[in-house]
């Protein structure tokens, strides 16, 4: 499931193929499609978290690991996405999918009003901006009542495809997998494209990129943007898995997993990405019997790999 | 409104004001001399508050639960917590001084997170008591009673802060933390020890912060893990609107802040749950509109 | 009418006052050189050229059309490119990408046809691919494209700054300081790619420049500042036998 997506550019960038990155990539790919048939329940159950983290820590790399921007709220936009599609299919009816794009364009409304006052000043603001905005959306999902209050949303439908609903661990873990996939995708698509390098450009050397003619707030817009539309889809499918959400599903702690994810693997790297995911999906099952103690071992996880090894658990190996 | 209503708020937001002041004008006196936020600053704010609580219950049983042992819990934490200031800027910012901004932030919030989770492992998430025999005696303006704790409260504040202000306006390290802030490169050249200038800017920092959290503590009575994250979210609000960077402007926008929070939640369709929500309305107004903050001057970046 | 129009240009920082009523013009196609001692304020006015700093007073004027107070995106995108005194590169990332960066303002593909791999898209992505290429090609560092760009020799750097510079496809290109820190065969290849610029590409030159000898070299025009005035402009010759150029000088170069 590692190197599935490192499979990803020699399929779209046919110059690059090679066979010892498209081979394991392939096993994996192979392994993670006929998984659910082997395993129980419960590693199913593990496997679909690890799912939904990557794509989350896809959708955050694209602020962080690309664009250079400390996002602590990120849960936030996963919280909107949810309760987005939570909301209109419960309390109003509407079909799953409609959601989804419903949900996107409110995940980008977000973004602008929380990035467009903060992307033009110092990176350090938006980070504490970040953080209370990922404090205050779950303060409005406790105190309304379209939101069921603290107790959450109750009743959400399940979704349903070509007349087929999908109601078992299995069903979601295929959709999940899907939803990896096409994240995957477009993060590579993006990555190796003009507006990815302008990602990179501001967050290597923001002056410089201003002075080749990079307009700097634009392109961290819209990196912010695209990672709140990457974490509201994910919100719409977790929605629709749970059936029932509540505030609590989205606090500072989950934001704080979700770049663990991203920086334990190696920011900016798809491969690294996967990997940090997967492993902050299993960290609560290794850590079932710690109790109090599961945050302070993610946070030693997080300084540690800050100040030894700043590039992750697997780097880039460039040149 | 009713009047009493009016000085009521008014008497509960200088005092949350003065609280806010004292984290915000550490934030702010880091921020000027390193240009980066301490991230760790609220849960400093919170060690400041468990360390007062701890050395409070063991001078309690000498000098009973009075101003007195309030007094030696604020020295000792005040002293505890800026040497652990010290520690973390030793072990997490000074290693990362020319690391890319965005790895020395991350790791910040590495350096937070962990003293979170160590009170949150070591207390298991509750909220302990910290009784103080303080009373309640004071004097009343018309209907609205206010205690002496209160008033000596906003007094120690405001003491603290004038002596900052001073230290860093009258002493040569004042003078020198002043040199580091405009020119850290130029004041290396001129003999300054920089590194030291930094550890005792994050000593006077956080000693601050804990100076609040223990008074924090003991006004409202109880201390819990999680009593940093809200506070350095509105100390840093606070250190926004009076200009980060300006000790004066810390203690402008701390109170300011608290008013504001008073009086907003007191508005009709407002109300206090809300109240957090109406805070972070008030930051983002600021960034959009006055970014370098009531006091703040904006400097321009060389290229 | 001149490529570049600067006039009554002021600058100050605090009570600092970095450049004071600043007028010159740059005729198109010339290589102009900007000389002055430490701390006169060249910088400071490439970088109100460029959009770094606001101005407080005065008027830009590039290609007839004012660009005072623009940011600095808007400005290269008009046609004015810079090099940084201190080499700005992306390090980390390869010296082709690095070429590429220039060409993006003069390109327009955006998120959702990257995701959609449209035809037109990869073709702009081709295109931008082989200008960044051509000037790699042009410095004479192609053969390293593929190379960490921090990983180069201080010399290779510079010419990958003004190769990026290039890529942007400006009217009128600004170096601050070009030949610091290169050994005198370095200065030579930089004399000769100047002139190459301006003979091959029509790219109207304006170098920063503390060795004099490279400076009369190589300029057609040169400008000189002292204490964020300017002191004299005019040809080399005329220049270099100013009293007042010459007094600034004593002492402190040459
Ligand atoms: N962002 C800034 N804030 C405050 N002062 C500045 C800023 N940028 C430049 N200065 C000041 O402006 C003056 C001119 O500096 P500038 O860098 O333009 O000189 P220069 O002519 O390029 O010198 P050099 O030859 O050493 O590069 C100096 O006194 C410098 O300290
Ligand atoms: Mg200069």
């Amino acid at each position: 499931m590692i190197d599935e997506v490192r499979t990803m550019p020699a399929a779209v960038q046919p110059q690059l193929m090679r066979w010892s990155v498209v081979l394991p990539g392939l096993a994996a790919l192979a392994c993670a499609l006929v998984l659910p048939q082997f395993a129980n329940a419960y590693v199913t159950e593990v496997a679909t978290t690890a799912l939904l983290y990557i794509v989350l820590c896809l959708g955050l790399n694209i602020v962080v690991g690309y664009a250079g921007l400390l996002d602590l709220g990120y849960a936030a936009f996963f919280a909107v996405g949810a309760y987005t599609s939570g909301i209109l299919t419960a309390e109003f009816g509407f079909n799953f999918w409609l959601t989804i794009p419903v949900a996107m364009a409110t995940a980008c409304v977000a973004g602008i009003i929380i990035g467009a006052p903060t992307l033009r000043l110092r990176s350090d603001y938006l980070a504490i901006v970040t953080l209370g905005f990922g404090e205050i959306v779950r303060i409005i999902a406790r105190n309304l009542d379209i939101t069921g209050g603290a107790s959450g949303l109750v009743g959400i439908e399940r979704p349903e495809i070509f007349g087929f609903k999908l109601m078992q661990v299995q069903h979601f873990y295929y959709a999940f997998l899907v939803l990896a996939l096409l994240t995957a995708f477009v993060c590579l698509s993006i990555e190796r494209s003009r507006m990815g390098r302008a990602w990179f450009y501001v967050r290597y050397d923001e002056d410089a990129a201003a002075g080749i003619g990079i307009n700097r707030v634009t392109a961290k817009l819209q990196a912010y943007m695209m990672g709140a539309v990457i974490a509201s889809v994910a919100g719409c499918l977790y929605a629709a898995k749970m059936t029932a959400i509540s505030p609590e599903s989205f606090t500072f702690n989950q934001s704080l997993l979700i770049l663990l994810g991203v920086v334990l693997g190696g920011m900016g790297r798809i491969p690294g990405v996967v990997l940090g995911a997967i492993l902050v999906a299993l960290l609560p099952e290794v850590l079932r019997g710690a109790g109090t103690y599961r945050p302070l071992v993610t946070a030693v996880a997080l300084l540690a790999i800050m100040l030894f090894r700043p590039n992750g658990l697997w780097p880039d190996k460039r040149v | 409104m009713t009047l009493d209503l009016v000085i009521q708020q008014l008497v509960n937001g200088l005092i949350v004001g003065s609280f806010y002041a004292l984290i915000a004008l550490g934030y702010s006196m880091v921020f000027g001399v390193i240009k980066l936020l301490n991230f760790a600053h609220g849960d400093i704010y919170m060690s400041g508050a468990f360390v007062g609580l701890i050395v409070f219950s063991f001078v309690g049983i000498w000098v009973g639960n009075g101003w007195l042992g309030v007094v030696c819990a604020l020295l000792v934490s005040m002293l505890a917590v800026g040497l652990l200031g010290v520690v973390i800027e030793r072990f997490v910012y000074r290693p990362m001084r020319n690391a890319p901004r965005l790895s020395i932030l991350i790791t910040a919030l590495g350096a937070s997170m962990v003293l979170n989770g160590t009170a949150l492992a070591l207390t298991g998430g509750r909220h302990y008591a910290f009784n103080t025999d303080l009373g309640f005696a004071g004097v009343d303006i018309s209907t609205v009673h206010i205690t002496y704790t209160q008033m000596v409260l906003v007094a120690a504040s405001i003491a603290l802060m004038a002596g900052m202000q001073a230290f860093v306006s009258r002493t040569m390290y004042g003078k020198a933390m002043r040199a580091v802030s405009i020119d850290m490169g130029a004041s290396r050249l001129m003999g300054i020890d920089v590194d030291r200038v930094i550890a005792l800017t994050f000593f006077m920092g956080s000693a601050l912060a804990a100076g609040g959290g223990v008074m924090a503590g003991a006004y409202y009575g109880s201390v819990h893990f999680f009593m940093g994250f809200i506070m350095g979210l509105k100390a840093f609000t606070a250190a926004v609107i009076g200009g980060i960077g300006s000790v004066p402007g810390a203690m402008l926008g701390g109170l300011l802040l608290g008013l504001l929070e008073a009086f907003g939640s007191s508005l009709p369709f407002v109300g206090s749950e809300w109240r957090d929500v109406f805070v972070f309305g008030a930051l983002i107004l600021f960034l959009v509109f006055k970014p370098t903050g009531l006091l703040g001057r904006s400097v321009v970046e060389r290229v | 009418m001149a490529l570049l129009e600067v006039r009554d240009l002021r600058l100050s920082f605090g009570g600092l006052k970095v450049l004071h009523d600043i007028s010159f013009s740059v005729e198109k196609g010339v290589i102009n050189s900007l000389i002055g001692p430490n701390g006169a304020g060249k910088t400071s006015l490439f970088n109100c050229l460029t959009g770094f700093y606001k101005p407080k007073g005065g008027s830009i004027h590039l290609g007839g059309r004012p660009i005072a107070g623009l940011p600095p995106h808007r400005i290269t995108a008009l046609g004015l490119a810079r090099t940084f005194q201190n080499i700005r590169l992306f390090k980390e990332m390869t010296v082709l990408e690095n070429a590429m960066s220039g060409q993006h303002c003069r390109s327009r593909h955006g998120i959702v046809s990257a995701i959609l791999h449209l035809p037109a898209q990869r073709r702009e992505e081709e295109a931008i691919r082989a200008a960044g290429m051509h000037w790699l090609d042009f410095v004479g560092i192609e053969q390293h494209a593929h190379r960490r760009a921090g990983g180069l020799s201080y010399g290779d750097q510079r010419r990958l700054e003004l190769a990026r510079a290039l890529a942007s496809a400006p009217e009128l290109i600004l170096l601050d300081e070009p030949a610091a820190g290169l050994n005198e065969r370095e200065k030579l290849d930089l004399v000769h790619l100047i002139r190459r610029i301006r003979d091959e590409t029509g790219i109207t030159v304006l170098l920063i420049e503390h060795d004099m000898g490279l400076v009369m070299q190589v300029s057609e025009k040169i400008v000189v500042f002292d204490y964020g005035q300017k002191i004299a402009d005019g040809p080399p010759e005329i220049v270099r036998a100013d009293p007042r150029v010459i007094e600034a000088y004593l002492g402190t170069e040459e």
